[in-house]
């Protein structure tokens, strides 16, 4: 136990100081903790190897990725992207794993481990790229796009990967082979996910001793569950589970899907990741899916920063030092051999501009895929062990190097695009929502629905799940979710919201969201519902910028209405409520002067006063109009003058002092 | 169709009255009163209907289409109507409909207004101080209605109306209003004679037939 907690104080401190610097510099936090990890394995020595164990449990973040991935991508997106997905990804794997293999040969190394090394080398490190590209605000544009196709086809073709390498095996060294070929990749796809090598036995998989025949119809039945769950079972569970009003247990219930839908590939031999990706997809329309985003968010960010420091960590500086110049020529190589690939597919499927760059520099690394594949191939025989420290050290200097690329892209390539193609950008720049409307209830909802009839983007967020639910019968899309949470507003945008709207109905609820909202975005708009008088001044205070009392308005319209019922005509109602709101106001701000947060306004004498005083004036000045007719506030305009005309010319053109 | 037509069915007449300030309205207020009792006459408060100026247009339009007079009766207000009859003619006379190539549904409609003005007839006058006649200064309503097709007459004006009551003119102007109002109905009025007039005040008689 004092182990683990010293460990969990190195790995955490260690992230706490550096991250936030290389944020603060620009340098983005997957080189924060990158550096992290060097300063407290290979530089300080405080972590050892448990550091291999620990990287393949923070593995599980790359799981919980694409799982938020998936989420952001509706159903019809992701087969628009097909073509992409199996050109674009399809001629990656294949044209660099080929030239890898290539310069592997005329190495001198046997054709056998030159293909192992290339499949290898080919795949990139889908955990740091989607985490930079989300990061600088770049998954949104064409070239990350095109990166996340190559990604998830890399992803995907692992599988495969894993049922074909043991059959390079080296012919002396070949042992059990072929037979089981099937089993191991299932194995170290569920070493991948969970944690430890292949040291755990292989009684986690149902499709090992299944007939080939079976095999895929097994497969098909599990992503039928993923795919068929997510869309008729999770809203049910969901809404079960917030009737309970217990918080924890959304946690709960969204690790138990994405833990659950991960163990369900393992079973069957598919990849987790891929199987998190496609319920993600699947739940991409759902409700519940910020909440959903909110709940998985801290896991994923936590085990991926693990996950870099252990990159960092295990970089060996013996290893290094012993041959550098042969391992930085290697490294030179390997990113202008993948680079060189990916800028001429970029070529191809007409990737333009910044873009091609972007895709280019992005995917030249190494993936955390290499490490599990390079173990694998070792135990069986692909790869000869003294091989392995050297090209492990390569993995992880190349995502080393790859916070560097992005860098370089930002200030080189980015930068000369940006004065040549200004116009491009419009149609790449996320579409989120411009105004979150927080509360559905009876007051969001019409600010909702004259958003949305003007055309404007809206995001709208609500805590009873019946609600949400009713809401879409009448196809109004509301998202589940309380919006006093830090973690959910972050899920539904709030960092490049236009306007936020809070329309929640507790008081105390409300201050607070106005005040979270306002120091997390000092300059957008807030338009806040205020339930009563000394409410309006805590809002003001919290940093609202439109401050609308929920009954002001509409007792208003009854007075009016009253006052037409004994009678009155109705543009005079309308001009005595005129009045009084005009005058309200001037009170209200009067008034906010003298009031104190923290004194009753009873006992607040200087409150008090203002307030009998302005009332006394109003009512002077309403009565007073009925009666005296002349010099009143509400028909200034509207009277005669006091003098017959003829007479007030004459005294004008007579100057005639008398009258 | 001919202004001067045999149409023995009355004209339906259409007066859209607008004060802001109803209860400080005395001469309007008695022609108000007058019209009412005009059989044939719908009497529209502006004010009242449109309490906040938001103006149905559809519904206006087709109340002008059940008519063939249409007058305005309101205060002078720098000489011209008050905002909402303004209003009222940006919201309404829609193109395509009031006016343009297809826009003739108020094509040969009678239209003129009847006003209360604070200053007595000689203020309207080259000499006077408000140095143009009542006629000139509604020229904007003059080229609106003839832009729309309609038959303009000139304005029926209630001068010095502040202190009508003081003078006992009410009755007397009151009289002439519902004068019109009926000969209009009943196709009494010599329209083409009182077009050329600057004002319709004190010409009932030389314009009523048979």
């Amino acid at each position: 136990m004092g182990g683990f907690l010293l460990d969990a104080t190195i790995y955490l401190t260690a992230a706490v100081i550096l991250v936030p610097i290389a944020s603060r510099l620009g340098l983005g936090s997957v080189l924060g903790y990158l550096i992290a990890g060097v300063l407290i394995g290979p530089v300080l020595g405080l972590v050892g190897s448990e550091t291999q164990d620990l990287q393949h449990f923070a593995e599980f973040g790359v799981v919980m990725m694409l799982f938020l991935i998936g989420l952001e991508l509706e159903p019809r997106a992701l087969w628009d992207m097909r073509a992409r997905l199996l050109g674009l990804g399809g001629l990656q794997v294949t044209v660099t794993a080929g030239i890898i293999a290539a310069a592997a040969i005329a190495l001198g190394i046997y054709w056998t481990v030159a293909v192992a090394i290339g499949l290898t080398f080919a795949l990139s490190s889908t955990a740091i790229v989607m985490q930079t590209l989300s990061e600088k605000s770049l998954d949104k544009t064409e070239g990350g796009r095109g990166s996340f196709s190559i990604l998830l086809f890399q992803d995907i073709a692992v599988i495969p990967m894993l049922a074909f390498l043991p059959l390079l095996a080296m012919p002396d060294l070949m042992g059990s082979g072929l037979e089981h070929a099937a089993g191991h990749a299932a194995d170290a796809a569920h070493g991948a996910a969970e944690h430890g090598g292949g040291d755990h036995g292989p009684s986690l998989n149902l499709v090992e001793n299944l007939p080939g025949w079976a095999y895929g119809p097994v497969v098909l039945a599990a992503i039928g569950i993923v795919v068929g769950g997510g869309r008729y079972l999770v809203r049910p569970l969901f809404r079960f589970i917030a009737r309970s009003g217990l918080r924890e247990m959304f946690t709960a219930f969204a690790l138990f899907l994405v833990i659950g839908i991960a163990l369900l590939m393992t079973l069957v031999g598919l990849s987790p990741a891929l199987g998190t990706f496609l319920a993600g997809v699947v739940l991409a329309n759902s409700e519940y899916r910020h909440e959903l985003e909110a709940d998985i968010e801290p896991f994923r960010g936590l085990l991926m920063g693990l996950f870099f420091i252990t990159v960092g960590a295990g970089i060996s500086f013996e290893v290094f030092l012993d041959d550098w110049s042969l391992i930085l020529g290697l490294l030179a190589g390997l990113i202008a051999a993948k680079a060189a690939v990916l800028g001429i597919l970029a070529l191809i499927f007409k990737i333009r501009g910044r873009d091609r760059w972007l895709m280019t520099l992005a995917l030249a690394q190494a993936g955390e895929f290499g490490f599990v594949l390079l173990s694998f191939n070792v135990q069986n025989q692909v790869i000869p062990p003294d091989l392995q420290p050297v090209l492990s050290l390569l993995v992880a200097l190349s995502m080393l190097v790859t916070p560097l690329l992005f860098i370089l892209y930002e200030q080189v390539f980015a930068r000369k695009y940006t004065e040549q193609e200004p116009e491009r950008d419009a149609d790449e720049i996320d579409q989120r929502g411009t105004t979150i409307i927080a509360g559905n209830g009876r007051f969001g909802q019409i600010v909702h629905r004259v958003l949305r009839a003007s055309g404007y983007e809206i995001v709208v967020l609500e805590h009873k799940s019946d609600f949400v639910e009713n809401m879409a019968k009448f196809g109004i899309k509301t998202f589940y979710g309380d919006a006093t949470r830090p973690d959910l507003l972050h899920a539904a945008g709030l960092a490049e919201a236009k306007q936020f709207v809070v329309a929640i109905d507790d008081k105390e609820q409300i201050t607070e969201l106005v005040k979270h909202v306002r120091r997390e975005r000092p300059d957008i708009h807030i338009v806040a519902r205020a339930i009563d008088r000394h409410h309006v001044y805590q809002l003001y205070a919290a940093g609202a910028n439109d401050i609308i009392r929920e009954t002001f308005d509409s007792a208003v319209r009854a007075a009016r209405s009253a006052l037409e019922g004994l009678g009155e005509h109705p543009f005079e109602a309308e001009k005595a409520v005129r009045y009084f709101v005009r005058h309200d106001r001037e009170t209200l701000i009067k008034l906010a002067e003298a009031w104190r947060e923290d004194v009753s306004v009873f006992e607040n004498p200087e409150y008090m006063a203002i307030a009998r005083r302005q009332n006394e004036m109003m009512e002077d000045t309403m009565r007073n109009d009925r009666e005296t007719g002349r010099n009143n506030a509400l028909d200034r305009a509207w009277s005669p003058p006091p003098v017959r005309p003829e007479e007030e010319a004459d005294s004008n053109e007579d100057d005639d002092a008398t009258r | 169709m001919s202004i001067l037509d045999d149409n023995t069915q009355p004209r339906r007449i259409l007066i859209l009255a607008a004060h802001p300030a109803p209860r400080r309205s005395v001469a309007g207020k008695a022609l108000r009163r007058a019209a009412a009792e005009v059989e044939g006459v719908t009497l529209a408060d502006l004010y009242a209907e449109y309490p906040r100026q938001d103006i149905n247009a559809d519904r206006e339009q087709a109340r002008l289409e059940a008519h063939d007079v249409i007058i305005f009766l309101h205060p002078f207000f720098w000489y011209s109507t008050p905002a909402i009859l303004k209003e009222w003619q940006d919201i309404v006379l829609e193109h395509g409909w009031a006016y343009g190539h297809e826009g003739n549904a108020l094509s040969g409609k009678i239209f003129f207004s009847a006003l209360t003005a604070g200053g007595p007839e000689t203020a309207y006058t080259p000499e006077g101080y408000n140095h143009f006649p009542v006629r000139t200064l509604l020229s904007p309503l003059e080229q609106t209605a003839d832009l729309c097709g309609m038959v303009y007459l000139p304005p029926l004006t209630f001068f010095a109306a502040g202190h009508a009551g003081e003078d006992n003119r009410i009755d007397e102007h009151a009289a002439e209003w519902k004068g019109y109002l009926m000969a209009l109905r009943d196709h009494r009025l010599d329209i083409e004679a009182a077009r050329k007039l600057p004002l319709l005040n004190g010409q009932l008689n030389s314009l009523v037939k048979g």
